[in-house]
């Protein structure tokens, strides 16, 4: 396909991560909370802490422990951590609305960096502020 | 259930359940856990009686829901605040400047409606993101770049509507001026299109700004006379290359004739990127970081310097007081030609100037290239800039926010100056430092290609003592430059009554003709009422 019909095809396209909400129901919640992950929380917390600065961040928290900076390398957070922090923000990180990251897909994501299944959203909905 | 102020309870009720009608139940939010998550992150005023608490969102889908929720509004005099992607952070996010408005989030219309490769733009909804675009180019096998701002996830229209900028040539990088054609639902819920939107089965909305008559499109950006739902923007096609390079001044008086050559160099087209003033003796930059020698002497001392003790050591270790990044893009021998025409320039203009070979890359750019390189300069989004204000050596706690006071001065080595010397006697009585770049003296930004921002940003600290002084302090400093002509070019609406003010020729004439199109375009005063200052007559009224 040549590149002026790939142009032509994206028209009156949406952007591929959609925020309706309905997508995290329908697809695995291993892919979907990892999609959720990828497009909202991956520019910040990705390995490599020079170019992603909540891994900045992290590293010098969780210095001189053994605690791993990047989100995706952690094996002690829980879904209702992860709900905490997205719900309410912590430090220059914002809190997400729901526009932006439904509560289904925040089950998604809790679930895919907690290494858990997915939760009911009715158990972890209530969010406390993080500390500092 | 919170109520908008001027609404009975009543009417908020009837205008909520209007609302669920038009755009479903599950996106009018109303209960306080989720009404909160528009609060501004970083406001200044967190917890305090004076934060501009949100009383509901409403999250259209279409062009057709917002028009019917702007109507219903209208009708019950609901004050509604529309935004975009809500990520106007250090510039108010998405709370409103009027307590108690209702959030009309468009970010559920994140739809690109058009990519036109031959013609270089694109059309898209507000909800629309930096990484959104990024990656539908990409993905789609487009040789487009997008100009992107710091932080990528904000939205197209919603950056260019605060006069937002990123990096590219300054046609790209100036996101206002980048527009052509918007959409926008009027008070009433009238649909306009301006420029060749107006002319129905015209193939040139994104193709010719004016249309025929008053180009109309500057009073929708800073403003509050309609929702826009729709823009254009062109965009720059990929270019064979892209050089980076340097040129270095050693004396303080050298500054005034290095800006009139940057001046001649970029109004003549040669240099054509964004170019970067830096100081290697006072601070460094993202592209010519602070003299080794200067950072090891100020670890030796154990404290700050003045600025004569750092001109004193600069002197005797021949440390470049200036230093000029200037950036091309263009084919690769067009770009080493310009670049060795600046040389000449520099140096005729300021004996003693020396060079850099600067750094070349073609593009595509390779993975690898991707982590080395200043990501908006090649319109690639990121997140990077929330490494300043994050936990680290030098911020150990880590900040909460920060919240931005940008005045523009003249393109003049006088006015980087002498802007400096009144902003530092403020910020020191203040005891606030530019917490971003933890320096003194600032170097201006560049996004404009006719003016200088002195850009600076206070830490949000969730302390409200510490807080109150720095919001002191960013009121002092829009009063006190006033008085010198530097006035903000965007900024948080907690300021933004002091900021309009300080545009008083005439007895405010600027500011009393926006009120009288607000009262003409919006006489019931529902949208953004008190953005930039333009508060509608019934709370005009009130405010005396």
């Amino acid at each position: 396909m040549n590149r002026l019909m790939l142009i032509a095809a994206s028209i009156l396209a949406v952007p591929t991560f959609s925020v309706q909400g309905q997508a995290a129901d329908k697809a695995s919640t291993a892919s979907a909370g990892k999609h959720v992950y990828d497009h909202w929380c991956a520019p910040c917390h990705a390995a490599g802490g020079a170019h992603h600065p909540g891994t900045g961040a992290l590293a010098f928290k969780y210095k001189g422990e053994n605690i791993p900076a990047a989100l995706e390398q952690r094996t002690d957070l829980t879904p209702d951590v992860i709900k905490t922090f997205v719900r309410n923000g912590v430090s220059v990180m914002p809190m997400f609305r729901k526009t932006e990251i439904s509560d289904a897909q925040l089950d998604a994501l809790a679930a895919y960096l907690s290494h858990q299944p997915v939760k009911s959203p009715a158990t972890t909905r209530k969010a406390k502020r993080p500390p500092a | 259930m919170r109520v908008s102020p001027g609404v009975s309870p009543a009417d908020m009720q009837a205008a909520l359940a209007e609302f669920q009608k038009i755009v479903g139940a599950e996106w009018v939010f109303t209960d306080e856990e989720d009404v909160d998550l528009y609060r501004d992150s970083y406001s200044i005023f967190w917890d305090q009686p004076e934060e501009r608490i949100v009383a509901a969102a409403v999250c259209p889908d279409s062009v057709d829901q917002v028009q019917a929720a702007v109507k219903v509004a209208n009708r019950y005099g609901i004050p509604i605040y529309p935004v975009s992607t809500g990520k106007n952070l250090g510039y108010g996010g998405s709370a409103p400047a009027y307590a108690g408005s209702v959030v009309l989030d468009l970010k559920r219309m994140n739809r690109i409606l058009r990519v036109d490769e031959d013609r270089g733009f694109v059309l898209v909804e507000p909800g629309v993101s930096y990484f959104d675009l990024y990656q539908h180019l990409r993905e789609t096998g487009s040789r487009l770049m997008v100009d992107v701002p710091d932080p990528g996830w904000g939205s197209l229209v919603g950056n260019s509507l605060d006069h937002g900028a990123g990096y590219l040539q300054p046609t790209y990088r100036n996101h206002f001026e980048s527009h052509c054609g918007m959409e926008v639902v009027l008070a009433d819920g009238t649909l306009l299109r301006t420029g060749m939107g107006a002319m129905p089965g015209a193939d040139s909305w994104q193709d010719f700004k004016f249309g025929v008559g008053p180009w109309i499109d500057g009073i929708f950006s800073q403003s509050n006379f309609g929702v826009v739902t729709k823009m254009g923007f062109w965009l720059m096609p990929e270019p064979e290359a892209h050089l980076e390079a340097n040129a270095f001044a050693y004396r303080f008086e050298d500054l005034s004739p290095m800006v009139n050559a940057l001046n001649y160099l970029e109004n003549t087209g040669v240099a054509n990127g964004m170019s970067f003033v830096t100081s290697p003796l006072y601070g460094g930059s993202s592209f010519v970081p602070r003299d080794q020698r200067v950072v090891d002497h100020l670890a030796g001392a154990g404290h700050d310097l003045s600025q004569e003790e750092l001109n004193a050591f600069a002197d005797a270790n021949k440390v470049p007081y200036w230093s000029m990044t200037l950036k091309f893009y263009g084919p690769e021998d067009a770009v080493r030609a310009n670049w060795n025409f600046c040389k000449k320039e520099f140096a005729k203009r300021v004996p003693g100037t020396t060079f850099d070979e600067g750094k070349l890359w073609r593009f595509p750019l390779t993975p690898e290239q991707h982590d080395e390189v200043h990501k908006p300069s090649f319109g690639i989004p990121s997140l990077e800039m929330f490494s300043r204000g994050a936990r680290s050596p030098n911020n150990p706690e880590g900040d909460w926010g920060h919240i931005w006071f940008a005045p523009i001065i003249p393109r003049t080595g006088e006015a980087i100056i002498e802007a400096n010397k009144v902003i530092s006697e403020i910020t020191a009585r203040f005891d606030r430092i530019d917490s971003l770049r933890r320096v003194k003296f600032s170097t201006p930004t560049t996004y404009w290609a006719r003016s200088f921002i002195l850009l600076f940003g206070f830490s949000i600290k969730r302390d409200p003592e510490y807080d109150r002084k720095t919001l002191e302090c960013l009121r002092t400093l829009i009063a006190e430059c006033a008085k010198h002509g530097w006035g903000e070019y965007r900024a948080s609406p907690v300021v933004h009554d002091n900021v309009a003010a300080a545009y008083s020729f005439n007895n405010n004439a600027l500011t009393r003709f926006h009120e009288r199109l607000k009262d003409a375009v919006d006489p019931n005063g529902i949208i953004s009422a008190g953005r930039y200052g333009i508060w509608p007559k019934h709370l005009r009224e009130k405010k005396g």
